[in-house]
């Protein structure tokens, strides 16, 4: 077979659209790397989780060291099972605690752990005793309506 | 008198009405059979792959000039337009995610295929019911030479494979768009613009998932043309009704999949 212009025109063309794909991979989204499976699970059981999405983020010391899996209702104890799937590069103490926070005022929001002092590591299936329920808006205006109230009453 | 002759016009409104849709589902089913007898021929297609090559020119690179510079326009108009929306939350930054959200899950695949329909599909359309018309099709059966594995099949080929590369194309181009847009014209923070993006899109669930209702756009829109052209009345007026009908018909088509495509992919959830 020889080689014509044609040819060429055909290579550069496909040569482009993958360079495009890779420029849409890499520049423009980012791997889910933490999504597969190279990484540990493990549990914590909140009371409220505000508006936490699977998928969101899960962050130490502001960096993203994992995603959570999945969330579940536990109709016994009426509390939401959240499964965080966390690197296995990072390691945890097994006190450490979690927290949904949101980031900026309307932002997203995600699970913030904070590492605590036990030397045993986290590991896979493990729960994190210690968390602390996501802010309901309502209920924070509610009680400053109620301390205001309460200041102003006895005088 | 009057009555027995509204009872006529309803009956012809009703034959009309019944006859076109029994035209619609023969075509329909027609096009099925030609859909699966087209994959059936593709041997040849990969075999002799310089004719598929050949097609990839026509198809892919002739459309190059139309994608790269319709997706840099859509993209900088998202640009402006998420700019101004976005301003009024002062959540400037935040105009990477909208720019390349946009594009990578909706309007690359979607504009590309509707922008390879009418350049690519047209064309192709255009060719095949020529070849028809003018006896090539059936002088090649005369030689032994299958039509649907020497014409169809590298035709089709070429469209499934040019059709995510022109969509990624035109996605990588309105990105770059609103870049331009975003920071240099307007002076938006370049870190936030690429960082916020980065952090918003998956390449899972927004790339890969568009790359999929690409190829599928490119699957339809290419088997679209293959068809109106091989279907088309051997006449000069037949060719043109058909080359209109393919850009008509496939527009209508690759929405109508995205809908459903995208009902599959987002439903909400996550």
């Amino acid at each position: 077979m020889n080689k014509t212009k044609l040819d060429l025109w055909v290579g550069l063309f496909v040569a482009a659209g993958i360079v495009a794909l890779l420029f849409l991979a890499l520049k423009v989204g980012s791997t889910s790397a933490l999504n597969s499976a190279e990484g540990y699970e493990v549990i914590a059981r909140f009371e409220n989780i505000g508006g936490l999405k699977p998928r969101a983020p899960v962050k130490v010391a502001g960096v993203v060291v994992g995603r959570v899996a999945d969330i579940q209702f536990d109709d016994d104890n009426y509390e939401a099972v959240v499964t965080l799937r966390l690197d296995k590069r990072y390691a945890f103490p097994k006190d450490s605690s979690a927290a949904i926070l949101t980031s900026g005022l309307l932002g997203e929001q995600y699970v913030g752990l904070e590492a605590g002092g036990d030397s045993v590591k986290l590991k896979e299936k493990d729960r994190i005793l210690i968390t602390q329920d996501a802010v309901v808006l309502e209920n924070l205006i509610g009680r400053f309506l109620y301390d205001k109230a309460q200041e102003g009453a006895p005088q | 008198m009057i009555c027995d002759w509204g009872g006529s016009v309803l009956k012809q409104a009703i034959t009309n009405l019944g006859s076109r849709t029994l035209d619609a589902l023969w075509t329909v089913g027609l096009a099925m059979r030609f859909f699966v007898t087209v994959l059936l021929h593709s041997g040849m297609a990969f075999r002799r792959f310089g004719l598929t090559i050949r097609e990839l020119y026509f198809t892919g690179v002739l459309s190059l000039i139309v994608i790269l510079v319709s997706g840099l326009f859509v993209g900088m108009v998202l640009g402006l337009q998420g700019y101004e929306t976005l301003q009024t939350y002062g959540a400037e930054e935040s105009l990477g995610i909208v720019v390349a959200l946009s594009l990578v899950r909706e309007l690359g695949p979607v504009v590309a295929a509707l922008l390879f329909a009418s350049r690519a599909g047209s064309a192709i359309t255009a060719e095949i019911g020529l070849m028809k018309a003018t006896e090539q099709l059936s002088a090649m059966e005369m030689m032994a030479v299958d039509p649907l594995a020497r014409v169809v099949a590298p035709r089709f080929w070429a469209g499934v494979i040019s059709m995510p590369l022109l969509a990624a194309l035109f996605s990588a181009m309105g990105v770059f768009g609103g870049y331009l847009v975003g920071v240099q014209l307007i002076g938006i923070d370049e870190g936030a613009f690429w960082s916020q993006m980065q952090n918003a899109v998956d390449f899972e669930r927004d790339v890969l998932n568009g790359v999929i209702k690409s190829v599928v756009f490119g699957i339809a829109v290419t088997a679209i043309a293959l068809f109106e052209g091989y279907d088309a009345p051997p006449t000069a007026e037949g060719v043109a009704g058909a080359t209109t009908r393919t850009v008509v018909t496939s527009s209508l088509v690759v929405l109508a999949l995205d809908f459903v495509l995208t009902a599959f992919m987002f439903r909400g959830i996550g």
